[in-house]
């Protein structure tokens, strides 16, 4: 019997009981709707292979769980549907450096 | 069974390879030359710029001169740099290895080196011919991992398949060695739930933390923009994929580059150099991390990619596992393995690990892996500074 509330589409992954982050397993297109862990979630954004999105609310200051480990943190509300990445999330470790001008250690470099 | 080269100080190799060593980089055009006709031939270049010796490098060029794929090596020195040149010409004689040193300036200059070093080579490889052949079963195999240009699809797929094939290569009792304790950081202690003992649980805690003391230092943790643009978030999230490629094994100890473990069993790599930071990051690219799996005796290399590495390496063997589907269509070429199906159902993790323990068994039994096939043999060693490993971090050896 399907359990309701642990019930995922085929295109998304839910690695562990307990995560609030879903994985997409192929490219999935902006408002798509999808079954999550049994609610119902539009993405807002295209999402690619890999990528992740949030299925239910994340609060500011709330850690990110994939697979059963904390691998951030929320610097922002994440609504059910928003892409989670890097403008929403940081590291409790060392910031992820990208090629963004604006990035702490390309400040230092010069 | 493996039909392997017997070397003779008796270790067992899959390669029959000539390595021409430079040591210091104003002899590396000189080696190059020497290597360029050969290079379809087995004929590697290795080499380390620095002119200031350095334990750690010097340790590194031992290892690697005196490594079962390699049968002989060429020592090219200009003459006047800090390499402890006639030490490492003595340890590979003592093993029994064909070697040679030149240097250039008693030669009288590059063109004469080069005619000098090429004229060994034509000779070596001959003799090479002649090296004599053995069994070799899978228990006295040295299997290194490693995953480099990776994305949010590495630790779904190519990582966790690599991590199968490791649980069946431990289960026959070969060596197996994953590294990159910066990207490990965050897994530390459901590693150390992992460990043969609690005291190595605890060596592998201090372990990592080192290493995100390190990187903290720099600013810079181990994740790029690359990383970023394939979905990596943070260095915690590249650090659960990157765990995956250990598998479920239990671990059987922690070594240093250059440290052979002495029997079969999963170890943890520490690349990260001990006391304050010093001579820049700990592993510059991929390469660096590479040449020190092979340094602790890896035969072949398993080498995870989601955004599409292409490097191969001198002296062994790399495997490509490709964890993207838009990547391996992109880039089948590079890629020895499609472990992009797992997330498009057309595979399970099970089969993919499989299919990897099968290649590394004809890999090991020489049929040429893409990189190797398109002539990668990329190499990078730098300074780097190590206290040896304490008794606690493996202790199979007390």
């Amino acid at each position: 019997m399907t359990n309701t509330t642990t019930r995922t589409d085929d295109r998304v992954l839910v690695l562990a009981p307990g995560d609030n982050v879903a994985v997409a397993k192929s490219d999935i297109a902006s408002g798509t709707t999808l079954t999550v862990m049994g609610q119902a979630v539009t993405l807002r954004t295209r999402v690619e292979v890999g990528h992740k999105f949030a299925f239910r609310k994340v609060a500011k200051g709330e850690k990110l769980v994939k697979y059963g480990a904390p691998i951030g943190v929320a610097t922002q509300d994440i609504a059910p549907g928003d892409y989670m990445h890097i403008h929403n999330v940081t590291s409790d470790y060392i910031p992820t450096y990208t090629l963004d001008e604006g990035h702490e250690f390309f400040k230092e470099a010069h | 069974m493996i039909n392997a080269y017997l070397r003779p100080d008796g270790r067992k190799g899959i390669r029959n390879t000539i390595v021409v060593a430079y040591l210091v980089e104003c002899a590396h055009h000189v080696s190059r030359e020497i290597v360029f006709p050969y290079r379809e031939q087995g004929v590697h270049l290795i080499g380390f710029p620095g002119c200031f010796p350095n334990v750690y490098s010097h340790r590194m060029m031992e290892r690697l001169c005196t490594h079962p794929n390699v049968g002989a090596a060429l020592l090219v020195s200009l003459g006047c740099e800090g390499f402890n040149k006639g030490k490492l010409q003595e340890t590979i004689r003592k093993s029994g290895r064909p070697v040679k040193l030149i240097e250039i300036q008693g030669t009288g200059g590059t063109r004469k080196t080069i005619a000098e070093g090429k004229a060994w080579i034509e000779q070596t490889l001959k003799q090479l011919e002649d090296a004599p052949r053995t069994p070799m079963s899978v228990d006295e195999l040295v299997v290194g991992t490693i995953c480099g240009g990776s994305d949010a699809t590495s630790g779904l797929t190519a990582n966790p398949a690599m991590g199968r094939a490791f649980d069946f290569l431990v289960e026959k009792d070969a060596t197996c060695i994953f590294e990159e304790t910066g990207e490990l950081i965050g897994m530390e202690h459901w590693m150390a739930a992992r460990a043969e003992n609690p005291v190595l649980g605890e060596e592998i805690v201090k372990t990592v933390a080192k290493a995100a003391k390190y990187y903290a230092a720099y600013g810079h943790a181990s994740i790029g923009p690359g990383n970023a643009d394939g979905g990596l978030t943070t260095i915690e999230e590249k650090s659960l994929g990157a765990y995956a490629k250990s598998g479920q094994s239990v671990i059987s100890g922690i070594i240093k580059p250059g440290d052979v473990p002495i029997r079969g069993g999963l170890y943890l790599l520490d690349v990260v150099p001990d006391g304050e930071p010093r001579f820049g990051f700990p592993n510059i690219s991929d390469n660096a991390e590479i040449a020190e799996l092979i340094a602790c005796g890896s035969h072949v290399i398993l080498f995870s990619t989601g955004r599409g590495s292409v490097v191969g390496s001198a002296i062994s063997p790399v495997i490509k596992v490709c964890a993207n589907p838009h990547t391996y269509k992109r880039m089948s070429d590079d890629m020895d393995v499609d472990a992009g199906r797992i997330l498009e159902g057309r595979a399970t993790l099970d089969e993919v690990g499989r299919e990897i323990y099968d290649l590394i068994m004809r890999v090991s039994n020489g049929e040429q892996t893409k990189s190797e096939d398109l002539g990668h043999q990329e190499f990078i060693l730098t300074y780097k500074s190590f206290e040896p490993i304490g008794p606690a971090c493996f202790p199979s050896a007390a």
